[in-house]
Formats: structure tokens, sequence, C-alpha cells
């Protein structure tokens, strides 16, 4: 099915903003300088879109979205024209099999897969499972290994439900690669996705009675760099970590920051030692402490971190930051993005010293995606 | 005699358009209804049932003027002449 938009194109060389809230998704666009914004939304007006992705390998310009609606379900739509036109499977293209007893409630993840794998696309959902497109996103089929997890039964839901949230990926070993499920923890295949081991160890689970289980970690967020994939930084349910050696152990990295708890984290799409978070004061009070929206940046791998406040309301500014809320564009330098709670989009085209706002009063913003027009 | 399955506007893009469908089939059910509609435009009861068959949380359906979930859901029973209506439940936020 074909929906017909008022949406212009980008052109090669524009950066775009992709950003899915609770009513919609949009997409910014502007030309390598960053100054000048164009919006074109709301798609799927009173949809949540949870997961959004842009997709260039293989000469494509594809937008892929994960759309809820609150009574038909959830689907991926595929846009190659920049959401002038979007074509969506007739049948919903991520079903779990009879035989699984499940159904899908939301796409949480869409990441496109290794560069010399230019049809593969993978998306994490709800209930948590990991689903793979060997056609860039047009039909999907559910990766078994987790599908039969035998730790299924004991994984439990956290308050955004039972969600396989993150995927990370391996340019060096196509065997290899890492997803993390809220409450669930951290799994890494070592095979191709027939096996999944949970690799936690170090972690800490404060919700629990036993705080360092094997499982059963409420891991919000973690992310790699190509160039470095066997180093994670990990933003958890209460703690920043890092590993080293693809999450055989984690170390506690919360130097400086205000607050250890947090959602998004984002790699420099160039620096493997330059992570950026938006720390949160608490499980109990999802804001960002002390009123001042800040977003903190390491350099150095988490040995310190440094706030950036460059044009952030710093006074009365009580907005959360959701984990797939801050990105990156792949410029140099780098521009960095992020989307609140309360609707508001900032962009920074100097790697995050000055922020510019992008829009104030969109819906609830749930993810925000960036990338560079090929 | 046939069944009647009245289609919400925002589902008729699954229907090349029919707001009434006529199911012609032998039902005993609203599933068997259901069921039937399935076998010709999927897409429409991907919308409106799960993976496993379920009746979506926020998707309604009536017999007559009568939700199925107040009576046996979607094995109530249906008579020649029945008409059944999707109705997207009030929800939202």
């Amino acid at each position: 099915m074909t929906t017909p938009t008022r949406s212009s194109g980008p052109a090669a060389g524009d950066v775009l903003v992709l950003v899915g809230t609770m009513k919609g998704a949009f997409i910014f666009s502007s030309d390598k300088s960053r100054r000048k914004w164009r919006v074109d939304g709301p798609h799927f007006p009173g949809e949540a879109v949870y997961s959004i992705a842009y997709d260039s390998r293989g000469g494509r310009t594809r937008t892929l979205v994960g759309a809820h609606s609150n009574h038909w379900g959830s689907t991926i739509r595929l846009s190659d024209d920049f959401g002038r036109s979007w074509t969506g499977p007739e049948r919903q293209a991520v079903r779990f099999p009879e035989s699984s007893g499940l159904s899908l409630a939301q796409v949480w993840q869409i990441t496109p897969g290794r560069a010399d794998e230019p049809d593969v696309v993978w998306c994490g959902v709800e209930p948590a499972c990991l689903f793979e497109s060997r056609d860039a996103g047009e039909s999907w089929e559910p990766v078994q290994g987790l599908l039969e997890h035998e730790h299924r039964p004991k994984w439990m839901p956290g308050g955004g439900g039972l969600c396989l949230h993150t995927i990370v990926t391996d340019p060096k070993n196509k065997q290899r690669m890492g997803i993390a499920i809220s409450t669930a923890g951290f799994y890494r295949t070592d095979d191709g996705g027939k096996s999944w081991h949970p690799r936690n160890n170090g972690v800490r689970a404060v919700f629990l009675p036993n705080k360092y289980p094997e499982f059963g970690q409420c891991v919000h967020k973690v992310v790699n760099h190509p160039s470095r994939p066997e180093r994670l930084f990990l933003q958890n349910h209460w703690g920043l970590y890092r590993s080293d050696d693809w999450g055989e152990s984690w170390q506690d990295i919360a130097n400086g920051v205000p607050s250890d708890f947090g959602f998004a984290m984002q790699m420099h799409p160039h620096d493997p030692d330059t992570v950026y978070i938006v720390p949160i004061q608490s499980d109990e009070f999802r804001v960002v402490p002390e009123g001042k929206l800040r977003v903190y940046r390491t350099t150095d791998a988490g040995k310190s971190w440094q706030p950036l406040t460059g044009g952030l309301p710093q006074h009365q500014a009580f907005e959360n930051v959701l984990r797939d809320g801050l990105t990156a564009d792949s410029s140099d330098p780098a521009g960095i993005y992020f989307g609140t709670r309360g609707g508001k989009l900032f962009g920074s085209a100097d790697e995050g010293e000055s922020w510019q706002e992008l829009a104030d009063a969109l819906p609830p913003i749930c993810c925000v995606k960036a990338a560079v027009v090929s | 005699m046939a069944i009647s399955v009245i289609v919400p506007n925002a589902l008729t893009p699954y229907t090349r358009g029919v707001g009434t469908l006529v199911v012609t089939e032998p039902c005993t059910t609203v599933a068997d209804a259901l069921a039937a509609v399935a076998a010709r435009l999927p897409a429409l009861t991907d919308r409106v049932l799960t993976e496993q068959g379920e009746l979506r949380r926020h998707v309604n359906v009536f017999l007559g003027d009568e939700s199925i979930r107040f009576l046996d859901g979607l094995q109530t029973t249906v008579d020649e002449g029945a008409t059944i209506t999707i109705v997207p439940a009030v929800s939202g936020g």
C-alpha cells in the first residue's frame, strides 16, 4: 500500500534526522552546514514510532519505520523517497509463528546489518525476540536461537515491556553479535544466532536480591564502534559500564557523572573513545538532574565525563531522553542530536559543544536517528 | 442468505475500499466468518486478530448490537443474515 505525502526529497550530502514520536514520525533535513532545517511530517499520524532507521547500503535511500497503531498492531513501513511514499507489506511482515504462542506488541529497534551484507536488516521486538530480513526489510523471520531460548520463561518485562531494544554487530566477525533485553540483560552469539549466552559479568541488578546474576539485568543501551567492536559501552538501569572483551567482563566507568542512571547512549561515529549519554536523576524521578539539560561526553573511553550545555536549558528543564533518543550523523565534525519526552529536539553541528533547538513542541519523542544522504 | 461484515474506514485500504463485506461461506461462529474474510483479505484480519488468532486488545467486534466480549468471544455463534461490525475501541492518550 502506498500513501502519498507532501515531502520533497533531500539531495546527496544532505543530513537527515529521523524522529519517531508517540504520534507519528517526522523527517528533518538540512544541507551539510546543519544550520537550517526543513521538517516533514507527521508520517503515520497517531501511531507510536519506537523505531526508525535509514539504510544507504546497496545504493538504497531507504527509511524504515516501526509504527504501532493502538488498534491495529505494529508493522514496519518502508520509503525509498524520504517519505514521499511509504510501502508497507499488506500482511504484517514481522510475525511470530503460531507455535510460539507469542504475538507482536512493538518494534523497538531496526538496525541495518553489516556493510558487506547490504540486504540484511535486523529488528528487535516486544515480546523480546530478534528478527532478520534478508531482503532489506520486506520480509522477516524470527531468529530461532532467541525465540526458543531456555531463559525465556525467566525473562521479566521492565516498565516498557519485555523488549529487545538494542542490536550491536561486529564487522570483523560475521558470526558474532549482541543484543540487549529489558530485563534479561546482554546476550551474545558467536555462531551466527544459533546460540546466545548471557554476558553480564559485573553488571549490577539493583532490583534483584542477587545483585550480580548471570542474567536478568535491566540493560538500557549498549553501543560499540565498528573500528573496535570488541569494546562495548553500556548504560544500565543504574550503572555505566565498559567491556573490552565483547562482554566477557564489565567495568564501572561512572566517573564524574551526576547520576549513573539513564537510558540513551551514543557512540561517536569516528572516535572509538568518545561516547555521549544523558544522565537521569533516578528510576523514581526520571528527569535530568537539577533541572539542567546536560549531555555528558567522554573522550577517554569512560575515564572521565564532561557536561555539554551550550545552548541547552539549565533552569527548570525537567526533561527525559529515552534509550533511542540520542544519535549522531556521520559528518566530520559529527552532528549530535537528541529528542526529549517533552517533545523538544536539539542538534549540534560541532560534536556537542553548542546546541540548537530544532523543534520545541513535537509529541513525546521515542527515537532519533541521523544519517548523511549518499 | 449471507453474513455481512462491516469494516471501519481505517481498514478499507485492505478491502480495496469496500466497507461491507459479504460472507457466503457456511459459518457457525464469528471466528468462522473472520476466517472466511481472512482467506480473501489476510491483510485485513492481520489488523483485527493477533498471530495467535486472538482479537486485538483495542478492537471490538459486535454481533448485531452486542459486543462479542460479552457473548462467547470469537466462538459466538452466528446465524444467516447476521451483521458483524468491526470497530476500533475507545482508547489512546
